[in-house]
């Protein structure tokens, strides 16, 4: 292409008729100077003539910022990941802060609440009974805004995380997806997982128990939290977490290989479920299930879940 | 290198198309829309702005260069122009500018608007969208043509000057820089009008200046420059 000379045009070396690597140099190449490039291209025999230079020009220039644009939004997976960790951060800290307001305020609120509604309710009326102790208020009104951050947050996930992930983002929702991103430190390296490992994301304690000796194979992670999982009769729930992570590893792939959108995931999905939530709990579990790789020691479905939700 | 259809000093040549529509290029109208005389072009829609058959509003609070023709700045632009337009966000003015001019380069690096960039850029075939950083002329000055009649920059970033001083290389000797500069981008504790005075002392390095106007009456704290390279 056109890295070899410093001041040539995009289209030097380029075949009018090939939009990707048009693309491509339009996206990687550079030159020193400008020049008359649309009678350089004419000149060179790129195109015939100066209109459908233009039209060549637009066709490349379309093609490499959308493939730009697309990668930089996916780079866009850190954003998400510190967006997650700080979400959760403030929701664990509006938590605890909120007990010990509580605690706080019982001491001379015979009415008062707990949690972060309770916070929410002292910074935003005034409470008779609280009045005398301003400095209750001012934590409630602290907790209050770390609350409120903590939804903002969850809000900015909700938005980012389709842009990021999209296919990702539509079976596992915005939130979960964003997790699964951050459990294994960006989108790339989760695209890389195996179905096996993606899995039991999250439960790495459990695993390592088990790889000890201790304890018996987690069968999900943080996926638990998904219907499919979750929605799935006990028995059942490691068959249902094995084809959510197979398809999840698949959406990953796709999501950083690709970017395009695969509705048809959600079906094969959704479908796959509904097989295995049709079986009676009698029915030879571990059968049919090809979907996932299993976790470690997969086909065995335990009593434990990974997680302890 | 294409036909240089600018003017060449200010207030001497004048088509006919100029005479008979102000200071407006070919293809840039005050028509009455929507009861209100507004500046407009003719083009897909954009940002909703509002329409009358074919010609859509162009609306000077939103678009920089369109509070410079609404003031009467004198751009030396006539229509059918090459334009290099630096910080074209979504789109708003350059669809205006592709409206009008002929081949229209538009530089954005941010990846969120240049996405609706793109669709702006959709229904006019001489708009050619760059994802790319301003301050680095070389990752485009192989797609960029030399000689461009017009570069219209409004980058609202620290260093305005500075980007176009460096993109110089792109206009024409007897083209035109139309430039927003936005103080609180320099400097937001300084006075805009001395924030605005550094901007063109470092300008007049590369540029002499024809023509500059607060553009407040529709953008606050900014600044309409006309200049040419020296
Ligand atoms: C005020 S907005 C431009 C609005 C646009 N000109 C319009 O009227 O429709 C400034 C834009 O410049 C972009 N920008 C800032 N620094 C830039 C740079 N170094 N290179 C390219 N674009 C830049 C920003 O991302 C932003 O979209």
């Amino acid at each position: 292409m056109n890295d070899s000379a410093p001041d040539a045009g995009w289209f030097s070396g380029v075949d009018a008729s090939d939009l990707e690597s048009a693309a491509a140099a339009v996206r990687d190449g550079s030159s020193e100077v400008s020049r008359d490039w649309p009678a350089l291209a004419v000149e060179s025999g790129f195109t015939a003539d100066r209109e459908s230079y233009y039209d060549a020009l637009k066709e490349a220039t379309t093609a490499a910022a959308r493939s730009a644009i697309e990668s930089r939004e996916r780079a866009d997976d850190r954003q998400l990941v510190h967006a997650i960790r700080a979400m959760d951060d403030c929701e664990r800290t509006a938590n605890e802060l909120a007990e010990r307001l509580a605690e706080w305020a019982g001491t001379v609120d015979p009415d008062a609440g707990t949690g972060l509604e309770y916070a929410r309710e002292l910074a935003s009326e005034d409470r008779e009974a609280v009045a005398g102790e301003p400095a209750i208020r001012s934590l409630a009104e602290r907790v209050a805004d770390l609350g409120d951050e903590a939804d903002d947050l969850r809000e900015f996930v909700e938005r980012r995380a389709p842009t990021v992930a999209p296919n990702l983002s539509a079976l596992a929702g915005p939130i979960l997806a964003a997790r699964l991103v951050s459990l294994a430190g960006g989108l790339e390296s989760l695209a890389k997982k195996p179905s096996g490992t993606i899995q039991v994301l999250g439960a790495e304690d459990a695993l390592f128990a088990h790889l000890r000796g201790h304890a018996p194979s987690p069968k999900h992670g943080i996926i638990y939290v998904h219907d499919a999982v979750r929605g799935t009769h006990p028995d059942h729930r490691g068959s249902a977490a094995r084809a959510l992570a197979g398809k999840l590893a698949i959406a990953a792939r796709v999501d950083h290989y690709s970017g395009e959108r695969k509705p048809e995931l959600e079906a094969e999905l959704a479908e796959r479920i509904e097989t295995i939530q049709a079986r009676t709990s009698d029915a030879d579990i571990g059968n049919g299930d090809d979907d996932g790789e299993p976790a470690v020691d997969g086909d065995r479905d335990d009593e434990n879940g990974g997680t302890n939700e | 290198m294409t036909v240089n259809r600018l003017s060449t000093a200010i207030g001497t040549t004048r088509t006919e198309a100029r005479m008979s529509n102000g200071l407006l290029p070919t293809g840039v109208q005050r028509r009455t829309i929507d009861g209100t005389e507004r500046l407009a072009t003719r083009g897909e829609p954009v940002y909703g702005e509002p329409t009358d058959g074919e010609w859509r509003a162009w609306a000077p609070d939103r678009s920089k260069l369109g509070a410079m023709f609404e003031l009467e700045m004198e751009t030396g632009l006539e229509g059918g122009e090459t334009v290099l337009y630096l910080g074209a966000a979504s789109g708003t003015t350059v669809s205006h500018v592709a409206d009008f001019a002929g081949p229209t380069y538009a530089v954005e690096f941010a990846p969120r608007p240049a996405r609706d960039l793109l669709e702006t850029a959709a229904s006019r075939p001489r708009l050619f969208p760059l994802l790319a950083d301003a301050r680095k002329p070389e990752t485009y000055a192989h797609v960029v043509e030399s000689d461009v009649d017009a570069i219209v920059q409004d980058v609202a970033t620290r260093g305005q000057a500075r980007v176009a001083l460096e993109n110089r290389q792109f206009l024409a000797d007897d083209g035109r820089l139309l430039l927003a500069v936005k103080a609180r981008s320099e400097d937001v504790t300084r006075e805009p009008s001395d924030v605005f005075e550094e901007v063109c002392t470092d300008l007049e390095e590369g540029y002499e200046i024809f023509e500059r106007c607060r553009l407040d009456a529709y953008h606050d704290d900014h600044l309409g420059v006309v200049a040419r390279p020296r």
